[in-house]
């Protein structure tokens, strides 16, 4: 099995995800890209998991963790953004600007 | 076979966690919910004494530390010593919270359920002895105090608050998982033990260049936990707009979680490789006291002016393992180092939980947290003014109050690992305690001599009465710190218990 294209696919969507946070103005494209550095991670986990072949596939577990606790947070964060835009009608990350240093 | 005994501190939480929801569907009062969690804590704290005092007690046949799940969970003295210190602190918190809800009419029940099953994850952080266990506690603390900022739901402040919290702590989260997904990779293990063991001569092997980045990406979630700079940003703006007990509970229970999972993780799993993570201790913590206090001065609201200085306060906490780093103090040597962390947080627990309280009785009458407003509370608060006195000068660490032998045991434990390094870290902390006694002693000035602001209804203010749980928590913190500050040995138990920690090493 070859190791370094799952690395590299791994490090490639996670990067891509960090991308996504830092620019994408909407709350919920945020959350999506938060959910493609899990995805990331994942990868990883199970490709090492595969890898090392691992008996007692604790890699295997950790992704099943790692999807079951993403889920949560995709509902706590949805939670959070209809809140938002109940009261200010946007889900605009950038407008949420009213406390500053 | 599963240990009963050694899981009951989680097992009783976790009943309580769900008692709470039950009494919330029945047809009575709401603030029964606070109270069923009040008594579920208490009641926690029983197996906690129990484990704690196993070898004096004739129905306890163990001793010394129990390992469960092939190490995954291990409840020794240190952990056993933390979560005390995490019971005692969401007593407080959930005291705090009782009349600040009720009278601004929030929902109760949802409230002590989403706040003790973080307090449960914290408990499950300071026994968690791998990957898993340590993510999975790690979340258990952060996700529901997600939705506890944004409790004040029609306020825009605390949507923001809210929103700012989840987006950091998700990709926070995120960054730490793939640094975990990267130690894994090389070292193969998840338990701590065996990331330690494989991780030896690590960096001179071909997969160095992964396990670098990997211990660096798990240090920095970490660090965005712990609100270290510079990955402080969304403390202040968070701490300002959640509703002020939640801000309390942030900033005492949930901070120390992630200080207690920073320093299992970085000595049980990342022992062997110091050189990695060391310097970055040291940098972190200078950094933090000082941008933190930097920052402080030029604030005008007292929450955000708290929020500031817990980030530094963060930094003193950081100072003992920074220097001991610096100073290459390693095995039993570090004793002392885990002694004056262990230390400064309880006592921290104490005076910032206080200080909290008073915020949130000053805030109640006069639904402001400016300092300018706060003008002069001397002459028709003076029993609260008092008490702002109190736990601002513990923060600041004079003598005798609490904080100066936070401070003490923290200096102490720098210079006892003497050397160049360590040296000039106490003289960035030295200099930070007196920038720090500046900006607290400018809010205690103007509480007790400036006059007091037009437009103040003062006749009104000296009729209101401050919740009776308030009050509770008040006089609490008010004794602990005052306590402490005259006899600290009340707390070195405790605190020694850190040191058998160490002595693994």
């Amino acid at each position: 099995m070859i190791l370094g294209q799952f690395i590299i696919l791994g490090a490639a969507l996670f990067s891509l995800g960090v991308y996504g946070v830092l620019t994408r103005r909407n709350a919920v494209l945020v959350l999506l890209s938060v959910e493609l550095m899990l995805a990331a991670v994942n990868i990883n986990f199970v490709a090492f998991d595969t890898y090392a072949r691992d008996v007692t596939a604790g890699g295997q577990i950790f992704s099943l963790f790692v999807i079951a606790v993403g889920a949560a947070e995709v509902g706590i964060g949805l939670a959070i953004v209809l809140l938002i835009f109940r009261n200010r009608e946007s889900a605009n990350v950038d407008e949420l600007d009213l406390m500053k240093l | 076979m599963i240990d009963y005994h050694a899981l009951a501190p989680e097992l009783i939480l976790a009943g309580t966690v769900m008692a709470v929801l039950i009494v919330d569907m029945l047809p009575v009062r709401k603030h029964w919910t606070a109270v069923v969690g009040l008594l579920g804590l208490f009641a926690t704290v029983v197996p906690i004494l129990t484990l704690g005092f196993c070898e004096s007690l004739d129905f306890c046949d163990y001793s010394g530390s129990r390992e469960m799940f092939g190490g995954s969970y291990v409840i020794d003295a240190f952990s056993l010593a933390l979560k005390g210190l995490f019971i005692g602190s969401a007593f407080v918190a959930v005291l705090l919270s009782v009349g600040y809800l009720e009278s601004n009419r929030f929902w109760q029940g949802e409230f002590y359920f989403l706040m003790l099953a973080s307090v449960l994850g914290a408990l499950v952080m300071a026994s968690s002895r791998d990957l898993v266990t340590m993510f999975v506690g790690l979340e258990l603390v952060t996700g529901p105090t997600f939705l506890m900022a944004g409790w004040r739901k029609g306020e825009a402040r605390s949507n923001e608050a809210a929103l700012k919290f989840f987006i950091i702590g998700v990709l926070s989260a995120a960054v730490l998982l793939f640094g975990m997904s990267l130690v894994y990779g090389v070292t193969g293990e998840l338990t701590f033990t065996g990331i330690r063991a494989g991780s030896v001569g690590v960096l001179d092997g071909d997969l160095s260049g992964l396990f670098i980045i990997g211990v660096l990406f798990t240090i920095l979630g970490f660090a965005f936990k712990v609100s270290a700079v510079p990955f402080h940003f969304w403390t202040p703006d968070t701490y300002e707009g959640a509703p002020t007990p939640v801000t309390a509970y942030l900033s005492v229970i949930s901070k120390t979680a992630g200080f207690v999972g920073l320093l299992a993780i970085c000595y049980l799993a990342f022992g062997e490789v110091t050189t990695l993570w060391g310097t970055g201790l040291w940098v972190l913590a200078a950094l933090s006291m000082t941008v933190g206090n930097l920052i402080a001065l030029r604030q005008t609201n007292v929450v955000r002016l708290l929020g500031y200085s817990s980030i530094a306060q963060g930094g003193f906490i950081l100072v003992p393992f920074g220097a001991a780093i610096a100073a290459d103090v390693t095995g039993s040597d570090l004793e002392e180092a885990f002694f004056a962390t262990v230390t400064y947080l309880v006592i921290y627990a104490f005076m910032n939980l206080g200080a909290f309280g008073v915020v949130i009785a000053v805030g109640n009458r006069l639904r402001s947290a400016e300092i300018k407003d706060w003008a002069g509370l001397f002459s028709y608060a003076p029993g609260l003014a008092t008490m702002l006195g109190l736990f601002f000068f513990s923060l600041a660490g004079i003598p005798p109050l609490a904080g100066w032998f936070a401070k003490f045991v923290m200096f102490r434990s720098v210079l006892a690992s003497g050397s160049g390094w360590a040296g000039a870290l106490a003289v960035v902390a030295a200099v930070n305690s007196v920038i720090a006694f500046y900006y607290y002693s400018k809010v205690v000035v103007s509480a007790f001599m400036e006059k007091v602001p037009d437009g103040v209804p003062v006749a009104e203010i000296r009729e209101q009465r401050t919740a009776p749980s308030l009050q509770f928590a008040l006089v609490l913190t008010t004794i602990g710190v005052v306590v402490i500050g005259f006899y600290p040995t009340l707390i070195s138990g405790l605190a020694e218990a850190a040191k058998t920690f160490a002595s693994g090493f």
